[in-house]
């Protein structure tokens, strides 16, 4: 009886993928998910529009941007109706150089995910980081950290977006500056985020810091690096990640906005910004498609990143559990 | 209050003067300004001669501090692209952004207002259910998209209200007004809309939320056990207390109207600064780019020292000095 009560603790062994697959489908974020109706329909669009944009290249018709594959004849061709020279027929319509819209969608989403993504794995990276050392170190770098966030959140940060894209194009010689167009937008935009994951960070980090296990493995010698990567930074990650849902929407916002002013991704490489500013010159004269599908597409995927962001604020925020 | 006036004040000249180091080293490092201006075939004394009236030889110092002198002269050099004085380019232009961002901030006051107060007082109605779904695509709706839409309903499909430009305008001591004339006031319909719906969209929520906060509290349950008539305690208590936090708002946005003024010019090709702004970016017009980052930075930072110090005149707990004096 005695050798069974003093046997050790049951070895834990490494749960099967199977095991750990029912424990996902049991967990708290995966039971609001399954409850919520309009977030499965979010997360449906959002996964069939970065579906396309990855696979694009492969499912799009033609490529609309290889001179070879357009045919001028087959320009402004309604959706659905065959072209009155060739007899082809197009499921979205085309533009006004033959292109098909439906194909330029796929490669015009393919460039605003890309920016969007790359702009808001910038901007988070470089907020958690200030935000970690701002909070953790404090005293003059914290205060020169945090006010420069201050006064950068007191501008809108599309007009920041602009401005420093405005700056940095100045610096680059006009023969690279459609090549480096896409670099300097994530560029722009990532840096006209940056304050609100650094204020979180910094929040969180600062109640963190003076915890015990900080303190243990303070007392313990490792190098303060390690201790904000390994043991400060898991504790932030809740609220980042959903300022990096609501930040991709805004991104994806922002670039479409920036190319729809003209100052975004060069003609060579059209965004869905690109496709709208193309398009909207077409609906005085009747050729409402070649700006309404773009439209539609951007404003869908804006919407349903931001259902998505939204649904997991309420998921990740305990105070409204 | 003098400490707290002084402190803020002294920041706001540390910002303005951040910024102007930012556009003054942005116009002296970038590029050649003077191959720019006085083009390729130019002889050696064309560039010194251009050189000494852009003020580049010079020392750096002396530099910056000419160029913060002119800039308080209101002198911002010349525009690469137009080649006029920036300063006439913006004063012409000035006008047509006012005006734009006055309506605008009036169709989000009234109807902000309004919608926020309708849906809190009939917070079940089929109208109040709409408005809030609405508001909600609102937000997520871009700018230039809601500009697209209304110029494609009211001016392609319904032809009932023009889609560009400024319609007539007349000269009021130097001030081009659109006020004046049946199609500038026209013209004016769509781009208010689109400037102001936004920051309507928040106003009404703000004051949905606030007036819901407020009809809960004791004194209006008193007022109501008075047998006041429920006009004067919707308007003449609850309403007063949802104000202030609005007017706060209006004043922090109306930083992001002038942003997205910018959006709005370029839609619907409103001769107003921001459309301005954009040309300059798309020509790499250092001069005028420059410019316009200080004005805009002066603008911001005008509005949130006003509204810090209303602020501080409306809320008794922000005077810290008195609030420990007396505990």
């Amino acid at each position: 009886m005695t050798e069974t009560s003093a046997a050790p603790a049951p070895v834990r062994t490494r749960p099967s993928l199977r095991e750990r697959i029912a424990a996902a489908w049991d967990s708290d974020i995966a039971y609001s998910f399954r409850h919520s109706p309009v977030t499965i329909v979010a997360a449906v669009i959002v996964l069939l529009l970065l579906f396309g944009a990855i696979f694009g290249p492969w499912i799009a018709p033609q490529n609309p941007f290889d001179p070879g594959s357009l045919n001028l004849m087959e320009g402004k061709t309604a959706p659905l109706t065959p072209n009155m020279f060739t007899g082809k027929t197009f499921l979205l319509g085309t533009d006004d150089q033959g292109r098909d819209v439906f194909s330029t969608i796929l490669y015009g989403s393919r460039v605003s995910l890309f920016v969007g993504f790359a702009a808001v794995a910038f901007s988070m990276v470089l907020g958690v980081t200030l935000g970690l050392i701002a909070g953790y170190r404090g005293g003059w770098l914290d205060s020169v950290i945090m006010r420069t966030a201050d006064i950068q959140l007191t501008f809108e940060s599309l007009l920041v977006a602009l401005m420093i894209f405005g700056f940095t194009r100045t610096l680059i010689p006009p023969g690279s500056q459609n090549e480096l167009a896409v670099p300097v937008l994530i560029l722009a935009i990532g840096l006209a985020e940056w304050p609100q994951y650094a204020r979180t960070v910094r929040g969180v980090t600062m109640v963190e810091r003076n915890k015990e296990y900080v303190q243990a493995a303070r007392v313990i010698g490792l190098h303060p690096a390690i201790i904000m990567m390994r043991h400060v930074l898991p504790n932030v990650l809740g609220p980042v990640l959903v300022i990096a849902t609501l930040g991709l929407a805004l991104a994806i916002i922002a670039e479409a906005t920036l190319s729809f002013l003209g100052v975004g991704v060069p003609p060579t490489q059209p965004s869905l910004g690109t496709l709208i500013r193309v398009g909207q010159e077409y609906i005085v004269s009747g050729e409402w498609w070649i700006l309404l599908f773009p439209a539609v597409t951007l404003l869908a995927l804006a919407l349903a990143v931001n259902l998505l962001g939204d649904w997991l604020r309420d998921v990740l925020n305990p105070k409204l559990r | 209050m003098i400490a707290f006036l002084i402190r803020r004040i002294a920041q706001a000249v540390l910002v303005m003067l951040v910024v102007g180091f930012v556009a003054f080293s942005m116009f002296r490092f970038v590029g050649d300004p003077v191959s720019i201006m006085v083009g390729q075939e130019a002889t050696a004394a064309d560039r010194a001669a251009m050189a000494e009236r852009l003020g580049i030889d010079r020392p750096f110092p002396v530099q910056f501090a000419r160029f913060v002198g002119n800039a308080l002269n209101g002198d911002f050099g010349i525009s690469y692209r137009v080649g006029r004085p920036v300063m006439d380019l913006i004063q012409e232009r000035l006008p047509a952004t006012l005006e734009l961002a006055l309506c605008a901030a009036m169709f989000a006051l009234v109807f902000g207002i309004g919608a926020g107060v309708y849906t809190a007082l009939h917070r079940d109605g089929a109208l109040s259910h709409a408005a809030m779904t609405l508001s909600l695509i609102g937000v997520s709706l871009p700018t230039f998209l809601i500009g697209i839409g209304l110029i494609f309903l009211f001016s392609v499909e319904l032809n009932w209200l023009p889609s560009f430009g400024r319609g007539q305008v007349v000269d009021v001591g130097g001030w081009k007004s659109g006020f004046l004339t049946q199609s500038g006031l026209r013209s004016l319909v769509l781009p208010t809309i689109t400037l102001g719906l936004f920051q309507m969209t928040l106003i009404m929520r703000l004051v949905r939320s606030e007036m819901l906060e407020v009809l809960r509290t004791d004194y209006i349950k008193f007022a109501r056990a008075r047998g006041l008539h429920d006009r004067a305690i919707h308007y003449g208590h609850a309403l007063k207390n949802t104000l202030i936090p609005v007017i706060t708002l209006m004043g922090i946005r109306l930083g992001s109207l002038v942003a997205f003024a910018i959006i709005t010019e370029t839609v619907f090709q409103w001769p107003g600064v921001g459309f301005l702004f954009v040309a300059s970016v798309q020509a790499v017009d250092v001069p005028m780019m420059a410019s316009y980052l200080v004005l805009v930075a002066a603008f911001f930072v005008v509005v949130n020292l006003v509204v810090d110090l209303a602020y501080y005149r409306v809320d008794p707990r922000l005077r810290t000095d008195h609030a420990t004096a007396r505990s």
